[in-house]
């Protein structure tokens, strides 16, 4: 089994992978609150037909023309979809599919072409599919370092537009703001982001390394600054895991690999994130649900005594039971009520209210809105 | 029948058999879960796969399906949660389907015939060659059949349920107060959405299915208001890409299906530019003929308003014009040009003069 520490190609794929895993999710953080999410998709097919173009242009496979190649294409496509949601009726969504698939499939159409050419230089543009990151080289995670790196500088740069513009696009365009630049300047940061990740995770799951981590860090916290930069540490993790899942498994390729650690990320938080995730809906909603069973069997109780007024052998638990729309969990109501000193059992078995009990029944009632302590509802009546 | 043929028909019928759901999908603004669906397909396709060990069984075109409805469920389920939005459900749920499907082919199915760049790609060339036999009779493309099945079930589909497609696509909530099941149409819908994208996807590959399903409607969604014109436009624009495409490849010796994908989006981009009424030319030319007609009327309520004062000379010279309206000479003298042939100004020695009609019509665009 290869050691990240001693192996070279093992820790030059997973820092390129690493490298990539974070720039991607500090800009996809913003794609994801920004209802963005499958701009990226777009994006990634979009970059084939550029990555085959710089191919046939240059004639070379190094990384950095194909880059260019990938981010102009990119970059191209996604003008076509602001412009055709702008200019046309046609819903962003359609939009989307339109650029994705159009400029994938001329993609394609031009690859096929070359590769019918015979000429022996094009193999390994198909790795671009579905992402090689063992075709890695030490040069190709310097690129990669070196133009996410200036992507994240250029977002920190304009961090307070940008902020402005996904949050309150109209008071931004109040402020004097260019709103259709910032979005463009925005949009062509991901652009970056995502040309820099297709040679490792391909085309097709790109996209996935610009939403995960993005919707994962969005559970844990409320603020943009520590969204994006949970988001780039979740994609960094997700592609030195994923990366090193991938080399040390046969037959893993790195893109799904890498994919599904992201998305067990974002499982794992939708689930787990304190105050917002699943475990924790449910947890409130349970204790929510526990409070007001036992607020009903303390006002159901004081409705019964004030009915029955002068009668000293408490109520069965049954017509408690009767009166309330939940069945069941009376019992344990009672029992927590006694357990407050709010209700006692009398040695006949029935229950009563205690003096502390009836003064807590009223408190409630009085809060419940339209609620009369003393006249509780008119089918029910009293004194 | 010669292959070229034989690949032409299997690319109409595969053609219109995705235009017509994807009508109702770019009207429902679901447009990407196709995108979504022709990929996790594929892992339907690769479970049955283990289970049956044979490719050619229908019961893969059955799992691919129910993979597809399952999609849509884990998507909306995802995003009943309210803790991710809709889109980011989509772009997190097809990327992990689909990762589970390429391991399970790379790691456990090598040595089968389940190529992910077939899949992905699709090559329509190799159609001709899967024959479908009936009794040791050769009855044409495998693909021509199961495509043509496709298309029969999804006429019948649409035919069947026309008008409560029709009232929820426009109107859901009025569709469900009036008592239909929005839930039962909306997951029988996006079955017959995953039956076409599995039997497309065998023949053109995924991305394909995505271009057709998408780009003609959405062509023909910029060419008429009506929900049958728009059926009709988005299966017929489908046909001429998907013939066109097949030109194209043949010519340039490429990929059928990517051929097809661009000759979609150079339909698209004709109606975005051409459209009657709605393209980028008729609406530049709507807008340089309405800036024309107001600048027109903004020089007779010009002169009306000058009309009497002393200095009414020089307000009304078209010298003037530049510099109180900020016109530039050139179209200063385009309208003066034009007020003067429709009659509605007249050119005096030193000024303009509003003729009657002019006068007419300058009071009443003030409402006087």
């Amino acid at each position: 089994m290869p050691d990240i520490f001693t192996d070279y190609t093992l820790r030059v794929v997973a820092l390129g992978a690493m490298a990539l895993g974070a720039v991607s999710g500090a800009l996809g953080a913003f794609a994801v609150l920004r209802r963005q999410a499958l701009l990226g998709d777009a994006i990634s097919h979009a970059a084939l037909p550029g990555i085959v173009l710089a191919f046939m242009l240059t004639g070379t496979k190094a990384t950095l023309p194909l880059l260019v190649g990938a981010a102009l294409a990119g970059w191209l496509g996604t003008l076509f979809v602001l412009t055709i949601v702008r200019q046309t009726r046609v819903p962003e969504d359609s939009a989307l599919g339109i650029v994705l698939s159009v400029f994938f499939g001329t993609g394609l159409l031009l690859l096929t072409h070359v590769q019918h050419m015979e000429d022996a230089s094009q193999a390994g543009l198909t790795t671009f599919l579905f992402g090689q990151a063992a075709t890695l080289l030490e040069r190709d995670v310097i690129a990669i370092t070196v133009a996410g790196g200036i992507a994240i500088l250029l977002l920190l740069a304009g961090w307070k537009e940008f902020k402005l513009l996904s949050f309150d696009p109209i008071f931004a365009a109040s402020l004097g703001y260019h709103v259709r630049l910032l979005d463009i300047a925005l949009v062509s940061l991901l652009v970056i982001a995502i040309a820099i990740g297709l040679q490792t995770v391909g085309v097709v799951l790109m996209s996935a390394l610009v939403v995960a981590p993005g919707a994962a860090a969005r559970q844990w916290t409320n603020s943009l600054g520590a969204m994006v930069l949970l988001s780039a540490v979740f994609g960094a993790l997700s592609g030195l895991v994923g990366a090193i899942v991938s080399a040390v498994t046969p037959g893993i390729p790195t893109g799904p690999s890498i994919v599904l650690v992201a998305t067990g990320v974002v499982v794992v938080s939708i689930a787990l994130a304190p105050g917002r995730g699943l475990v924790w809906q449910a947890a409130r909603h349970a204790r929510n649900r526990r409070q007001l069973r036992t607020e009903t069997v303390l006002t159901d109780l004081y409705a019964l005594g004030i009915q029955h007024a002068g009668q000293l052998h408490g109520h069965d638990a049954r017509s408690i039971e009767a009166l309330g729309p939940t069945r069941g969990a009376v019992g344990t109501a009672l029992q927590q009520l006694a357990a407050r000193g709010l209700a006692e059992q009398l040695p006949a078995g029935g229950w009563t209210l205690t003096d502390g009990g009836r003064a807590a029944a009223k408190s409630v009632l009085r809060h419940r809105r339209h609620t009369d302590p003393d006249g509780l509802d008119p089918v029910t009546g009293g004194d | 029948m010669s292959i070229a043929f034989e690949i032409q028909m299997v690319a109409i019928v595969t053609a219109v058999a995705c235009a017509l759901p994807g009508t109702f999908l770019v009207l429902r603004r679901m447009a990407m879960l196709s995108d979504a669906i022709s990929h996790t397909v594929l892992l339907g396709i690769v479970l049955a796969y283990f289970v049956v060990r044979n490719l050619a069984s229908p019961l893969l075109i059955v799992s691919a399906a129910l993979m597809g409805v399952l999609t849509v469920a884990l998507v909306e389920a995802l995003s009943r949660t309210r803790l991710v939005k809709q889109d980011a459900a989509i772009g997190i749920v097809f990327p992990a389907l689909f990762s589970i499907a390429v391991i399970l082919v790379s790691r456990w199915a090598g040595d089968v015939h389940l190529d992910t760049d077939a899949v992905l790609l699709g090559e329509l060339a190799f159609a001709p060659f899967r024959r479908f036999y009936w009794n040791g009779v050769d009855l044409g493309p495998r693909a021509l059949w199961v495509m043509g099945a496709v298309l029969l079930l999804i006429l019948a589909f649409i035919i069947s349920f026309y008008k409560e497609l029709k009232l929820s696509t426009f109107d859901p909530a009025l569709a469900a107060a009036l008592g239909f099941s929005p839930a039962l149409l909306h997951y029988g819908f996006m079955g017959l959405v995953s039956v076409t994208a599995v039997g497309a996807f065998d023949a053109v590959g995924s991305v394909l299915v995505v271009a057709l399903m998408i780009a003609p409607p959405a062509t023909a969604y910029l060419l008429t208001d009506s929900l049958p014109r728009m059926l009709t436009y988005s299966a017929l624009i489908a046909v001429a890409s998907a013939v066109a495409g097949f030109w194209l490849a043949w010519t340039v010796d490429a990929n059928i299906a990517g051929a097809m994908a661009s000759m979609s989006g150079v339909a698209f981009l004709l109606a975005f530019l051409l459209a009657p009424g709605r393209g980028m030319v008729a609406v530049a030319r709507r807008r340089s003929v309405q800036r024309v007609e107001f600048a027109q009327l903004m020089l007779v309520v010009h002169l009306l308003q000058h009309e009497d004062d002393e200095d009414a000379v020089r307000e009304s010279s078209p010298a003037h014009l530049q510099e109180h309206l900020r016109w530039t000479p050139d179209f200063a003298e385009r309208i003066v040009d034009r007020a003067e042939r429709v009659r509605w100004i007249t050119r005096g020695a030193e000024r303009l003069e509003l003729t009657s009609a002019g006068r007419e019509r300058a009071r009443f665009s003030l409402g006087e």
